[in-house]
């Protein structure tokens, strides 16, 4: 029997239908679904693990005399280690050790020693200056100043402060652009993409409903990591959770947009992981996700800063912190706008159907 | 106008259609038309252009030249998407979603449809009631098929385009696929069906074209394209040295004769007179029978009779 007009005989709109079953083609595929919730938490744990700051730092110094090892016991920071001369400069090399101490008797009446260290690295000049301090004090000098230690230890100006917001950016912007990359062109492969262009669906529901999915699955993602850096390491939102949504939604739909544009045309797999390798890595590089872009040049930096994965970081960590709301993160949300915008304009007319 | 006027009666129709690509010319001056209420069948080799004319039919190609009418409108002149919502499509080479179910596939494609059947029913109509909540991915061919053709039924249309419905299946599954045709043809639906099995051909079409090579070589019901053999048996033979297709064609009772796969398609009148005069003449020409078989004249027989090839020859 036909039904009267536009009851959809027990169907919904199709853009809800057609976001319905972007939905649960991505909850069943439990590959995706460990990408997206799974590995990102994963790696905020190997990170945190690998990067903590434990408190009071400890210098580990290799020896190559028993007797300096007597000198030096007792200083506070220093794990001292007695070992051959070639064995220890082996491990300085491999970054095992931060400096090496070796005794270098002379002409002078005093004890001489060697440090040998790496200056380049920062944990190398701070175990020279430590190692000084105890083997000058071991050798009587007497302190002309006193001073106490007051450690601040502030919260949210460690390392895996830093991270969280960089892999909030860089999940929403793997999941936007894979997650909506392979499914379209899987759909063009199997013919699926020409079959809709068949029936009277509005062509730009099937596109918006991709972002429409990314959308609800976002919040979950940004979830996922949040609790987890707050519940694991201590990271907390200190902005408004409303401006840390408004930033994530910025960023997912601009990111699945630019995931329509680049999945618009490939007819393979291939061609499409070539296209989103080459947009995405530069930005895992520049974007300031693992490291602050500002190690780069600064006459780099307002480039940097055009790139979407820098405006959702950049506006990440301001939320993060606390900063102005979210009136200070608008030039990256303006940023957002235009990649999305522009990049959908182009998606929906340049959308190869087969 | 012409158009509409024609709309009541022409179900679809397409006059001097050429489609080439780089190197082929797909199809080349094709002239159709699909009467209301009929099953049109396109019968022809791979590569005849089949896919190619019912995709520009379908508004999902687009001719180099020609004019193309799908119940009283052209592709791009009015609304496409009005005329989308009358018409029910099956493509060649459509995979359905994996990850969804039948229900869910249905429900899907019922969405972009203004009027139509309830999913449930559509789906009750193709019998995948049982596999109602079984994901496509694990349907056998002839159960993907069958959803496919839902999917195609569910906009409840006037005109269906089936681009070989059945390639691949076993018998019963085709017969359980032809039912189903069958079952909209008798609620007054017209049909277009492309396939390259003649018993398709014969069991469901009103009318058929035969096309190869992008051409219409023969059009007509399938008894009066059988008829045009001019016989009603076919002799086939192969025998060990030459023969003369001419003495063997005017033989008695026979129609005429053509040469295949090295030997030879005789179409026969009379077979009682036949067979033994041709027996006669592979004497009389000193070639020894190595085989022989007879059987009803077929669609397959038009169109190697029309071609010298066979329809699944490649
Ligand atoms: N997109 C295309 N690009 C180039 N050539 C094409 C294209 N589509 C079809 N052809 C060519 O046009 C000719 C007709 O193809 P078509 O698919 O219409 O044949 P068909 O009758 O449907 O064959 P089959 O029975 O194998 O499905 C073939 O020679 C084919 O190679
Ligand atoms: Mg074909």
């Amino acid at each position: 029997m036909v039904e009267p007009k536009a009851s959809r005989g027990g169907a919904l709109h199709p853009l809800a239908e057609l976001t319905r079953v972007r939905m649960l083609e991505f909850l069943r595929e439990p590959e995706a679904v460990f990408w997206v919730f799974v590995f990102p938490v994963l790696l905020a744990l190997a990170l945190g693990i690998a990067f903590r700051e434990s408190g009071a730092t400890s210098y580990r110094v290799g020896v190559t005399d028993p007797a300096i090892a007597d000198r030096l016991a007792g200083a506070a920071g220093l794990t001292v280690m007695t070992m051959e001369p070639a064995p220890a400069l082996e491990a300085l090399g491999r970054g095992r050790l931060d400096i090496v101490v070796e005794a270098a008797p002379g002409e002078s009446p005093l004890p001489q020693f060697v440090f040998r260290f790496d200056p380049a690295r920062p944990e190398g000049r701070s175990a020279r200056l430590a190692v000084d301090d105890a083997l000058q004090r071991a050798y009587g000098r007497k302190d002309l100043v006193e001073h106490r230690d007051e450690p601040t230890a502030e919260r949210g100006s460690r390392y895996i402060d830093f991270l969280i917001p960089g892999l909030i950016g860089l999940n929403l912007m793997g999941s936007g652009m894979w997650g909506i990359g392979f499914s379209i062109v899987v759909a063009r492969t199997r013919g699926l993409l020409k079959r809709f262009a068949a029936t009277p669906m509005r062509r730009p529901h099937y596109l918006v409903s991709y972002a429409l999915s990314r959308l609800l699955f976002l919040v979950l993602e940004v979830a996922a990591i949040v609790g987890f850096g707050w519940l694991i390491f201590g990271v907390a939102v200190r902005g408004p959770l409303l401006a840390l949504l408004a930033v994530a939604i910025g960023g997912g739909l601009s990111f699945a947009a630019l995931g329509l544009l680049v999945a618009a045309r490939s007819r393979t797999i291939e061609s499409v992981s070539g296209w989103m390798n080459l947009i995405m890595l530069p930005m895992w590089l520049l974007s300031g996700s693992f490291f602050s872009y500002e190690r780069f040049p600064e006459a780099f930096w307002p480039a940097i800063r055009l790139l979407p994965l820098t405006a959702v970081n950049d506006a990440l960590r301001a939320v993060f912190r606390g900063e102005a709301l979210l009136g200070g993160a608008l030039p990256e949300l303006a940023v957002l706008a235009v990649w999305g915008l522009v990049s959908f304009a182009i998606a929906v007319r340049r959308f190869r159907w087969h | 106008m012409h158009g509409t006027e024609n709309g009541r009666t022409v179900a679809a129709r397409c006059v001097g259609l050429v489609k080439r690509y780089p190197g082929v010319v797909a199809v080349d001056g094709l002239d159709l038309e699909v009467r209301r209420g009929e099953c049109f069948g396109l019968l022809g080799p791979n590569g005849a252009g089949k896919t190619t004319t019912v995709e520009i039919l379908e508004g999902l190609n687009t001719p180099d030249d020609g004019v193309v009418e799908v119940l009283g409108q052209r592709w791009g002149t009015r609304d496409d998407r009005l005329l989308r919502e009358r018409i029910g499509i099956q493509l060649q080479e459509t995979q359905l979603a994996d990850k969804l179910t039948v229900a869910e596939t249905v429900r899907l494609f019922r969405s972009f449809y203004r009027h139509g059947r309830p999913v449930d029913e559509v789906i009750a109509l193709v019998s995948l009631d049982e596999k109602r909540s079984a994901r496509v991915g694990k349907l056998s061919g002839g159960q993907k098929q069958r959803l496919a053709l839902a999917c195609a039924l569910v906009s409840a249309p006037e005109l269906m385009f089936l681009d070989e419905p059945t390639t691949g299946l076993d018998p019963q599954a085709r017969r359980h696929v032809w039912d189903v045709v069958e079952s909209f043809r008798q609620g007054g639906g017209t049909v277009i069906l492309t396939t390259h099995y003649m018993e398709e051909a014969a069991r469901l079409c009103d009318r058929l074209a035969i096309v190869d090579h992008g051409r219409r070589i023969a059009l007509g019901t399938p008894a009066e394209l059988v008829a045009s053999l001019g016989a009603d048996q076919i002799l086939e033979l192969h025998a060990g040295g030459e023969l003369d297709p001419d003495r063997l064609g005017t033989l008695p009772g026979v129609a005429g004769v053509s040469a295949r796969n090295g030997g030879w398609m005789v179409r026969v009148r009379d077979v009682g007179a036949a067979l033994p005069a041709v027996l006669g003449e592979l004497e009389r020409a000193g070639a020894p029978l190595e085989q022989l078989t007879t059987h009803q004249a077929t669609l397959e027989d038009v169109f190697v009779h029309l071609t010298g090839r066979g329809l699944r020859d490649g």
